[in-house]
């Protein structure tokens, strides 16, 4: 399988609150660190990537944030324009007045526009060799299946016309495993693991993308080894624990309070991650991304992950 | 269990605030456990009050949804077993009930009930449109679950509708959703479209833009969409009549929004931004539920200053005569069992520090703000609604 980062597409999605915007700028920051010419790209523009490189607000156009990191916001529209003047060589685009207006009612009532001009955009980048490497922090995993699925959805329902044309190429790009991948994090909680599931399911059925890997983020560490959890067990013991507490000149309660809370916390969620394993086919990477303590943000927290993501890809 | 986070220091309850309304909605990012909070208060609320309370939710984890009765039901509202309040150890004065949001079951009804005869219907829902639109259209999911709200509502079958929010890209969406499907359905770029289809005069100015459209669609994809919105015009009075309503409902003095969150950076800053929006508009900021909140004994600084002592002194400990022995273990294995105490108290105190600042900001709100520890394990049955419910209730 090829490396993660040797593909030239990565859609970086996942259920809502897993912090799939922060691996989407992780994976393109360590790209780029690793010399790649990397374009990063928010979907959804609620500004979380923007604030991640804290590069201030992005816009369409794409921007240097960082040595060979390039960063931009999608805009459906701005990306519209772009696609009929240079895919479709539309000529005197701007005496098409009402332009937004058409696109508004395109993107509106043509169901699959809006999604093709995203994906297209993406697609465009790559088959015209301006990156190494495009990362998009696509949308959630309720809606990451109709962007993925756009190209084809607009060949099933529309017959004729300059669009049906463009689906082929974007489609060749989308369905290159080599080429195109999707990252899916989900955190080890019933409901993301769930929604992982089901994203796999719809991926394999409903698009030609195929799945790279599966980002595992905010694990808990394993606070006691082997042994030492029985030994933790019996400082419970009033005559052990007192001892300890009379050469520390303190009490211990809460110590061992919030050991016992990481502890349960750990377990509880040690059974979703093993049904996440399950249901992950071996050909598929995982990768674990450890709980930050300091539950930062900004540039600091993007270091911090890539650094963590470069370990697990075992550079 | 672990032990609970601080306690509400509002003046108000969310016990009480639920008791006075007819509606409440669940809203904040996702992840924070909206659906289950919304279940809890409706548990909660059919345990104690002699009222029929309806749960009205969109993608419930599969157990909870069995917990509910909630498997294969589509759009149908159905009671809760009586039977898991008892197997709770509860009996309920009020009955529980809980309805899912099946989008494509929804918009079904509402064409059924705007269209002006069964064959216009039947064109409609037949369309091959239809379906992709119904599906994704304009926010169709947010303005859905806004509808069968009010549907609900003025059925008058129900004395309170707690409603779990779909999970939005924005946190605008659904509120602004019946205004947007209103303005929609009555915007002039809709009779602009439709125009040159149902008459075949096309204004010239306005050519270039058919002629930018044929190009890139197709004509016959241009004429299909546009016999679909010709279909549908003829449900525009009754619909955009019913999104306004829907409006007016959310506005309603008995209608008040509960925002949920966790402590975490990205949530926390949805919900302050939940909380402008709702303001702004004049909707009724009723709660802020808190959940998956470390307990208070994390911030205790006499205990941080003890964690830290804790670690430096860790192998002078370790070796105190006897002590290992008679924890059958050695010195070596003790200490390293002794730091991993302490750097994890000091790991913990710093998060639950940020969750601290994160609620200060949040609690200038100055709305009743309730808080939850994170629960051991899953809630999959009514009496883990329940136990969650009672620590935010009071």
């Amino acid at each position: 399988m090829a490396d993660l980062l040797d593909r030239k597409l990565i859609f970086v999605t996942g259920k809502g609150g897993v912090g799939k915007t922060t691996i989407a700028a992780s994976i393109a920051w360590l790209a780029a660190e690793r010399g790649k010419k990397t374009l990063v790209c928010d979907v959804d523009d609620r500004g979380d990537l923007a604030d991640l490189y804290e590069a201030g607000p992005l816009g369409f156009a794409e921007r240097e944030v960082a040595p060979r990191l390039w960063a931009m916001s999608m805009d459906a529209e701005a990306s519209l324009k772009q696609y009929l003047s240079l895919q479709l060589k539309l000529p005197l685009i701007t005496r098409i007045g009402p332009i937004a207006r058409m696109f508004d009612f395109v993107a509106s009532a043509a169901p699959g526009v809006k999604e093709i001009v995203t994906v297209g955009k993406f697609c465009w980048e790559v088959k015209e060799d301006h990156y190494d490497l495009v990362v998009v922090d696509a949308p959630s995993s309720g809606h990451v299946v109709g962007q993925l699925a756009a190209p084809q959805g607009i060949n099933e329902l529309v017959k004729v016309g300059l669009v049906r044309n463009q689906t082929d190429w974007m489609l060749d790009i989308l369905g290159d495993p080599d080429k195109t991948g999707v990252v899916i994090v989900a955190t080890p909680a019933e409901m993301p693991v769930s929604e992982t599931e089901d994203l796999m399911g719809r991926l394999e059925r409903e698009t030609n993308v195929s799945l790279s890997a599966v980002v595992v983020n905010r694990v808990l560490p394993e606070l006691f080894g082997r042994g030492e959890e029985e030994v933790f067990a019996r400082l419970e013991d009033p005559g052990a624990r007192a001892a300890v507490e009379s050469e520390l000149g303190g009490h211990l309660g809460p110590l061992v309070d919030a050991a016992r809370l990481m502890v349960t916390m750990r377990r509880s969620r040690t059974v979703h991650l093993e049904r996440l394993r399950n249901a992950v086919s071996p050909e598929v990477a995982m990768l674990y991304m450890p709980y930050l303590f300091s539950r930062g943000s900004g540039l600091r927290t993007t270091r911090q992950v890539s650094e963590a993501l470069a370990a697990e890809l075992g550079y | 269990m672990a032990q609970r986070g601080g306690p509400s220091r509002s003046a108000g309850s969310l016990g009480g605030l639920v008791a006075s309304r007819e509606i409440v909605i669940a809203c904040g990012s996702g992840g924070v456990g909206k659906t289950t909070t919304a279940a809890a208060l409706a548990a909660m609320a059919a345990l104690h009050h002699q009222t029929k309370v309806l749960v009205l939710t969109v993608d419930p984890a599969r157990r909870l949804a069995d917990a509910l009765g909630l498997e294969g039901l589509g759009n149908e509202a159905r009671r809760v077993d009586p039977a898991a309040f008892s197997r709770s150890g509860t009996k309920p004065r009020g009955d529980m009930w809980a309805a899912m949001l099946d989008t494509k079951q929804s918009w079904d009804d509402l064409v059924r009930r705007h269209a002006p005869d069964r064959t216009t219907a039947e064109r409609i829902l037949t369309n091959p449109l239809y379906e992709n639109i119904s599906g994704r259209f304009v926010q169709s999911h947010d303005y859905i679950a806004m509808e069968r709200l009010y549907e609900l509502h003025t059925s008058g079958a129900f004395d309170l509708i707690v409603v779990d929010t779909p999970p939005s890209r924005n946190a605008l969406d659904f509120i602004a959703a019946p205004s947007r499907m209103a303005e929609f359905f009555s915007s002039k770029l809709l009779r602009l479209l439709i125009a040159p289809y149902k008459s075949r005069l096309v204004n010239v100015a306005s050519r270039p833009f058919y002629q930018v459209a044929d190009r890139v669609l197709g004509s016959q994809f241009l004429e299909d969409i546009a016999e679909f919105f010709i279909l549908f015009q003829t449900m525009y009075p009754g619909f955009v009549e019913r999104a306004r309503a829907v409006e007016r409902l959310l506005a309603d003095r008995r209608t008040t929004f509960v925002v949920v969150s966790t402590l975490e950076p990205a949530p926390a800053a949805e919900a302050e931004f939940f909380i402008e929006v709702l303001t702004s508009r004049g909707y009724d900021l009723g709660a802020l539920v808190l959940n998956k909140v470390l307990p208070d004994y994390l911030l205790d600084d006499d205990a941080a200053a003890l964690a830290a002592r804790l670690e430096a002194k860790a192998g002078v400990i370790a070796s105190t005569k006897g002590l290992a022995v008679s924890l059958g273990t050695d010195a070596h294995q003790l200490e390293r069992v002794l730091c991993e105490i302490a750097s994890n108290f000091s790991n913990f105190s710093m998060v639950a520090s940020r969750e601290a600042g994160l609620r200060r900001d949040l609690e200038r709100r100055g709305s009743i703000v309730a808080s939850a520890p994170e629960l051991e394990g899953d809630i999959n049955d009514v009496a883990g609604l329940l136990t969650l419910g009672a620590l935010t209730w009071k």
